[in-house]
C-alpha cells in the first residue's frame, strides 16, 4: 500500500518527472487540470538527466530523494538515446528504486475506433529479471549465450502482487501466462510459484495458459480476459503490453504503473516524440491516464473518477482532440475541453 | 527436389505423422481429398504420440517417425502434445525439428476470403529459426529458487536463417523483409541476428529490408498488419507472432506451414496448436494441414493436384455454406470435407 502522508496544508506531495521532447507540453496539461479538480496534491518537479558517478550512470541524488520521501512519482517520457553501451534511465530508475512490477490497463476509449471494441484488459510484468537480466557472454566468436534468470523471490513477489492489485481493482481472477512446455525449468519455477502463491488468496480464482494460447485468443477476442489480471515473466509482459496497447489504438492512450515495495512511478509508455514537441500537438492522455492510476494507488478514487470521466467525455465527443486521434485541437486546447468536463 | 524423394509405382511415398488432439481427423480428411484427385502419393504413417510421459513405446515410434523422414525426405505432420509436466523430457516436436535439422519454420499469415475478420488485405510470412534461441533445452538451478535458462544465438544459424528468408522472398515475388528482435535488452544474442541479418541483407538488393523490436511488431500486428509482408525472427519471438498473426485471419484451423532443412521438408500447420479439446468431437477444421499438403504437393512438383485441391478448399471456404465452427460454422469435420470432394467433382 502507499505510505505517503498529507502535509500540514491537506495535501500530498508528489515527485514530477516532467520528462523530455512533449514531456513538459503534457506535465503541463497534468498540472492544469488537477489544479482545476482540486485535487490535494503539490508537484515536487526534479530533474533526472543523468550524471556519470565513479563512472557510471546515475540519477541525480535530489531526484532519489525526494521520491524516496514522497513515495510516488508521475513521469513523463525520456528519450532513451540510441546504443553506446548506455543503460537506459528507465531501466536505472527502476533499479534504483527496485520497482519490481509494471502493471498495464488496457481500455478501449469510446469515439477512438479500433478494430476492437470494449478491451479492458490488465496486465502485470516482472519488471527486474528473466531475459532482462543483462547476462550475456560470447562464447566463442559467432556463438552467444544470454541468460534468462528466474528467482522463485521475483516470481513470489510479482504474483502476490497480482493477487493483490486482483482485489484492489475487484476482479476476481488471476492467469498467469506462461512457456513452460518448453522452459521447463525457468517458467516451470514460475507456474508452481504461481500455484503456491494462489493458495493464499482462496477467494480468487486462479488459472494458467500457455503463451501461445494468450496471444492466439487475446487477437481473436480480447473481451473474455476483462475479467482477468494476466501475471507474466519479463519479456512476455513486455512483448503483450505493447499488443494490448495495440489492440485500442496505440501507445499513444495507455497508461502505466512501476510498483515497487516502497515507491511507485506512473508514467506514460510513448516516447518524448521529439518530432512534435514544443507544438502542442502532442496528446497528454496517456501520462493523464497514468496520474488516475496513480490517484487510486494513492486512495483518491474521487478524484480519479471525476478526471477520469472528463477525458472519456471529451474524447467521445470528438470535438477538441489532438491530431492523433483524429482532431486539430492543441495540446492545451484540449487540457481545457477536459477541465470544462470535470464535474 | 523430386530426386531426393522416394518414389514407388509411379507414387512418391511420404510420411505422415498425424499427431495428437485433432490430428487423426484431420489427417483423415487429407486423406480422402488426396485420394479423390488421386495425388500420386503414397502415405507411409506414423501414430507417434506425446501424451504419455516416459514411455518405452513411444520412443520407439518417435525414433521410427525420425527413420522414415530421413528415408523419404518429405513429412507430413500434425502436431504432437508436450505435457508441461513432462520434467527433463524435451517437447517431440521440437525434439523432431532438431534432429532433423529442418532450420527453418514458414507460417503462411493470409486473409481467406469468406472468413470475416476484424483486419482486410493480411498477407505475410513468418519465418522463424527452428533450432536454436530460446528453445535450446538448457536450463539449470544454480542454487534452490534460483533458476538460468540459456538462450544460444550462434551465427552459422543466424546466417542461414536469413539467407533462407532472402531466397524465399526472391523465389515468391514478395518485395519486403522485416527482421523481428529485442536487440535493444539483448544486445549481444539478438544483436548478433540482427547484424548477421543486416549483412546477409547487403547480396538482395532488389529487396527492401527493416529491422523492428518484438514489442512493437505485436503492436503493429495488432493494429497495422497489411505492412507486413516476410518476417524473420529467432525462436520464441515466431512462436508469438504466429499466434498473433492466426488470431487475425482466423485461427490455428486456417493456417498452413512448413518446416525446411537442406533435405528435408516436412509440412505441418504454421500455428502449433493440439486441439486436445476438441479431439474426437468432429469438430476441428481440416484447412490448416490441408493447405500444408497442397504446399508439399507444390514442393513434390505436383502442381495440378495443388491447384486442384486449394481451389476446392478456398472455394468451399468462400461459398460459406460449409464452414466448420472455428471460423463461424456449425458444418462437422466430415461435412466440410465431404463439401470438399463434392467441390472436387465440379473442378
Ligand atoms: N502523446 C503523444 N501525442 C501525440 N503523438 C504522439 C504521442 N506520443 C508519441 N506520439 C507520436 O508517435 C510517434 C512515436 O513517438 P515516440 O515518442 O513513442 O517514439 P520516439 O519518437 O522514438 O521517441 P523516443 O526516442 O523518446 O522513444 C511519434 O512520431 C510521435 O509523433
Ligand atoms: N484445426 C483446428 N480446428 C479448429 N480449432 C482448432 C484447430 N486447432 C486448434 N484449434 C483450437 O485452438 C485452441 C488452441 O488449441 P490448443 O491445442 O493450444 O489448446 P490447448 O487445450 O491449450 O492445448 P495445449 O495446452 O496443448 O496448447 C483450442 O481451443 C483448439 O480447439
Ligand atoms: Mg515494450
Ligand atoms: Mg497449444
Amino acid at each position: 500500500g502507499f505510505k505517503g502522508k498529507k502535509g500540514s496544508d491537506g495535501k500530498y506531495t508528489v515527485t514530477l518527472i516532467e520528462g523530455d521532447g512533449i514531456g513538459p507540453e503534457i506535465s503541463q496539461s497534468v498540472k492544469d487540470i488537477y489544479s482545476a479538480a482540486n485535487v490535494p496534491i503539490k508537484w515536487e518537479t526534479v530533474d533526472v538527466t543523468p550524471r556519470l558517478k565513479d563512472g557510471k550512470t546515475v540519477i541525480p541524488d535530489e531526484a532519489i530523494e525526494s521520491v524516496n520521501k514522497n513515495y510516488v512519482a508521475l513521469k513523463g517520457p525520456l528519450a532513451t538515446p540510441v546504443g553506446k553501451g548506455h543503460v537506459s534511465l528507465n531501466l536505472t530508475l527502476r533499479r534504483t528504486f527496485n520497482l519490481f512490477a509494471n502493471v498495464r490497463p488496457c481500455r478501449s476509449i469510446v469515439g477512438f475506433k479500433t478494430p476492437y471494441d470494449n478491451v479492458d484488459t490488465v496486465l502485470i510484468r516482472e519488471n527486474t529479471e528473466g531475459e532482462y537480466s543483462g547476462i550475456e557472454h560470447v562464447v566463442v566468436d559467432g556463438v552467444v549465450q544470454s541468460i534468462k534468470l528466474i528467482t522463485r523471490d521475483a516470481c513470489e513477489r510479482v504474483l502476490r502482487f497480482a493477487f493483490q492489485h486482483a482485489d484492489a481493482i475487484g476482479r476476481k481472477k488471476v492467469r498467469a501466462v506462461h512457456k513452460a512446455t518448453i522452459m521447463k525449468m525457468s517458467d516451470g519455477l514460475f507456474l508452481r510459484t504461481a500455484h503456491d502463491v494462489a493458495k493464499e488468496f482462496p477467494h480468487i480464482e486462479f488459472d494458467a495458459e500457455l503463451l501461445d494460447n494468450t496471444c492466439l485468443k487475446m487477437v481473436t477476442d480480447p473481451t473474455p480476459y476483462n475479467d482477468k489480471v494476466l501475471v507474466m515473466p519479463n519479456l512476455y509482459g513486455d512483448i503483450l503490453s505493447d499488443m494490448c496497447a495495440g489492440l485500442i489504438g496505440g501507445l499513444g492512450l495507455t497508461p502505466s504503473g512501476n510498483i515497487g515495495d516502497e515507491c511507485s512511478i506512473f508514467e506514460a509508455v510513448h516516447g518524448s516524440a521529439p518530432d512534435i514537441a514544443g507544438k502542442q500537438l502532442a496528446n497528454p492522455t496517456a501520462l493523464l491516464l497514468s496520474s488516475i492510476m496513480m490517484l487510486q494507488h494513492m486512495g483518491l478514487n474521487e478524484y480519479a473518477e471525476n478526471i477520469q470521466q472528463a477525458i472519456f467525455k471529451t474524447i467521445a465527443e470528438g470535438k477538441t482532440i489532438t491530431g492523433d486521434l483524429g482532431g486539430s485541437a492543441k495540446t492545451y486546447e484540449y487540457a481545457d475541453a477536459v477541465i470544462k468536463a470535470l464535474k | 527436389p523430386l530426386d531426393k524423394t522416394t518414389t514407388f509405382g509411379g507414387k512418391t511415398t511420404v510420411t505422415l505423422i498425424p499427431g495428437d488432439g485433432i490430428g487423426a481427423e484431420v489427417s483423415e480428411s487429407v486423406k480422402e481429398v488426396f485420394k479423390a484427385v488421386n495425388a500420386p502419393i503414397q502415405w507411409e504413417q506414423v501414430d507417434v504420440s506425446g501424451m504419455e510421459i516416459g514411455d518405452k513405446h513411444m520412443e520407439d515410434l518417435f525414433r521410427e517417425s525420425i527413420a522414415s523422414v530421413k528415408r523419404n525426405k518429405v513429412a507430413l505432420k500434425g502436431i504432437l502434445h508436450t505435457p508441461v509436466e513432462r520434467s527433463g523430457h524435451q517437447s517431440f516436436n521440437v525434439a523432431l525439428r532438431q534432429e532433423l535439422d529442418i532450420f527453418a519454420s514458414l507460417t503462411s499469415i493470409k486473409n481467406l476470403p469468406g472468413i470475416e475478420t476484424r483486419h482486410k488485405n493480411v498477407d505475410f510470412c513468418i519465418i522463424r529459426e527452428n533450432t536454436e534461441g530460446e528453445y535450446s533445452g538448457l536450463e539449470h538451478q544454480s542454487v534452490n529458487g534460483v533458476v538460468e535458462s540459456l538462450k544460444i544465438i550462434t551465427r552459422e544459424k543466424s546466417e542461414r536463417i536469413a539467407k533462407f528468408a532472402f531466397a524465399f522472398a526472391l523465389a515468391n515475388n514478395r518485395k519486403k523483409i522485416t527482421c523481428i528482435h529485442k536487440a535493444n535488452i539483448m544486445k549481444l544474442a539478438d544483436g548478433l541476428f540482427r547484424n548477421t541479418f543486416k549483412k546477409m541483407a547487403e547480396n538482395y538488393p532488389t529487396l527492401e529490408c527493416n529491422d523492428m523490436i518484438v514489442d512493437n511488431a505485436s503492436m503493429q500486428c495488432v493494429s497495422k498488419p497489411q505492412q507486413f509482408d516476410v518476417m524473420v525472427m529467432p525462436n520464441l519471438y515466431g512462436g508469438i507472432l504466429s499466434n498473433i498473426g492466426a488470431g487475425l485471419v482466423g485461427g490455428p484451423g486456417v493456417v498452413p506451414g512448413c518446416n525446411m532443412g537442406n533435405e528435408i521438408a516436412l509440412f505441418e500447420p504454421g500455428c502449433r496448436h493440439v486441439g486436445l479439446d476438441i479431439k474426437g468431437k468432429d469438430q476441428a477444421n481440416p484447412t490448416a494441414l490441408l493447405l500444408s499438403a497442397v504446399m508439399m504437393l507444390r514442393h513434390l512438383g505436383h502442381h495440378a493436384h495443388a491447384d486442384l485441391i486449394e481451389r476446392a478448399v478456398l472455394g468451399v471456404i468462400a461459398e460459406g455454406k460449409t464452414r466448420t465452427r472455428d471460423v463461424g460454422g456449425d458444418a462437422t469435420t466430415q461435412q466440410f470435407t465431404r463439401a470438399i470432394l463434392d467441390k472436387v467433382e465440379q473442378l
